[in-house]
């Protein structure tokens, strides 16, 4: 089957907004955490959830009406789901494709999990992420995250 | 040096910058400077946790210069107690001084303070973070007394994973291609950021658990204290604090050229009868504070004393500041 057919099968098309494909399956909770999204705000939100995917076996599909997600939003999203692609949706067509890159720093998205670190102290500052091959560092006291990132997801 | 002139981890001191700090250490030992070399220059002192000899031996370097020392004074009548951030105290303290040094509790303190100050800031040490001062007077005297610092075997034994001397130590290292044995308990090891720059850097690293597998390949032994509080349970303590304390005897399996080191306090890891020994450098260690911290604060404060001291000492016969 087709990815073309998966989409048009599983998910209605969506008039304006943000389809995330390409996630790895299971993981479609931890975008919508990233993105803030757990029920209580008002977007129209479709998620399909282990949908057989020719390059992934299964994926997860997130897509969202009304809201181009931002470049930090991307880059935040590449560090769980390094294969997702982004399509920004305008009036039913893709208007911009994009493949996620992880970004090398991510500042003011995740939060330092180091209780003795000084971006926990309540100082003015933002905390500010190395991205690593496999994992983020903080680059404050250098601890170093690669499991649960979206525990300390701070947005 | 890069970096703005800060000195916050010795991962950013390159073998260039080490090289030029220590130079500048022998010069400083073998013909002390001028008395008025950095007349009127303040050293800020900003000690969020007690450390006497850190604070004293930055005292002592920045008078031997010229200058003088504002001390915050102790912790808890600070404004730190009364909620104000660090990053506005060492904003405020920078208006006092011409250059910082920051001891704190917290791990990255002194990136983040770095990022609030244009004077020069130098980390004293940042909780289980990084001591980089104290590494270059670690290898001022590894230099002095093994034979220089190409290829050298050390041996880093004790409490390696809280252990800020050992961190910022075993990243300097690399830069010379030491080859490094870390000796600890299981439960000590190198921690994981630690792991991950030594190898990034591609050093020669080997973990063991006993010192007896490597003690006679050594040219280098520094041992640090293990802490009594990083165990939940005084037995416990007793039995690794135990196995990883060295003595006379035990120095007998070791060259004879090996040196030993310590940061200092130690509590009972190295034996006294070891002091008498040719292989004891703990205390010389400790007294090259002095000249490594005044060489380089020479160098950090020379980058501004150009034009405003000449300004300033218009009416000597100096004018420059040298
Ligand atoms: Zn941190």
């Amino acid at each position: 089957m087709s990815e073309r057919d998966d989409h048009e099968l599983r998910i209605s098309k969506i008039q304006d907004g943000t389809v995330i494909d390409h996630i790895a399956g299971g993981h479609a909770p931890d975008v919508l955490a990233i993105l803030g999204i757990d029920g209580s705000t008002d977007e129209v939100v479709s998620v399909g959830m282990n949908v057989p995917s020719d390059r992934l076996g299964h994926k997860d599909v997130v897509k969202i009406e009304g809201r181009e997600l931002s470049q930090d939003e991307v880059d935040v999203i590449s560090l769980i789901a390094p294969a997702a692609s982004i399509n920004i949706i305008r009036e039913y067509g893709v208007a911009e494709k994009h493949r996620v890159e992880r970004p090398a720093v991510v500042e003011g998205v995740l939060s330092c999990p180091n209780h003795d670190c000084i971006t926990t102290d309540g100082e003015p500052v933002t905390s500010r992420f190395e991205v690593l091959d496999d994992g983020v560092r903080c680059a404050y006291c250098e601890t170093i995250l690669r499991e649960n990132l979206t525990e300390h997801i701070s947005v | 040096m890069d970096d703005r002139d800060h000195v916050i981890t010795a991962k950013n001191l390159s073998r260039a910058d080490i090289e030029t700090v220590l130079d500048r250490a022998a010069a400083i030992e073998r013909d002390p400077p001028d008395r008025d070399r950095h007349a009127g220059r303040l050293l800020g002192l900003c000690f969020f946790e007690p450390s006497t000899r850190t604070r004293m031996s930055f005292e002592a370097a920045i008078k031997r210069l010229g200058g003088d020392a504002l001390d915050m004074g102790p912790v808890d009548s600070s404004s730190a107690t009364k909620g104000e951030s660090l990053a506005d105290t060492v904003r405020v303290i920078e208006g006092y001084a011409d250059a910082l040094v920051l001891r704190h509790p917290s791990e990255g303190a002194a990136t983040m303070a770095s990022e609030f100050v244009d004077v020069p800031l130098l980390n004293a040490g940042d909780g289980a973070g990084q001591h980089p001062t104290q590494t270059l007077l670690d290898l001022y005297t590894m230099r002095e007394n093994a034979g220089g610092l190409a290829d050298l075997t050390v041996g880093i034994m004790g409490d390696l994973k809280y252990g800020r001397t050992v961190h910022s130590l075993a990243y300097a290292l690399t830069k010379f291609d030491a080859s490094q044995h870390f000796v600890s308990p299981e439960s000590l090891r190198l921690p994981r950021s630690v792991r991950y720059d030594l190898h990034e850097a591609g050093a020669q690293v080997r973990e063991h658990d006993d010192l007896d597998e490597v003690l006679s390949e050594l040219d280098v032994l520094y041992v640090t204290r293990i802490q009594r509080e990083r165990f939940p349970d005084e037995n416990e303590y007793r039995a690794v604090a135990g196995e990883y304390r060295i003595d006379a005897e035990t120095l007998e399996r070791a060259r004879d050229e090996c040196i030993v080191m310590h940061p200092l306090p130690r509590v009972d890891e190295i034996a006294p009868a070891v002091d008498a020994t040719e292989h004891a450098h703990y205390f010389e260690q400790a007294h090259n504070g002095v000249p490594v911290r005044m060489a380089l604060l020479d160098l950090l404060l020379d980058d501004t004393d150009g034009e405003e001291a000449a300004d300033a000492t218009d009416d000597s016969a100096n004018g420059g500041s040298r």
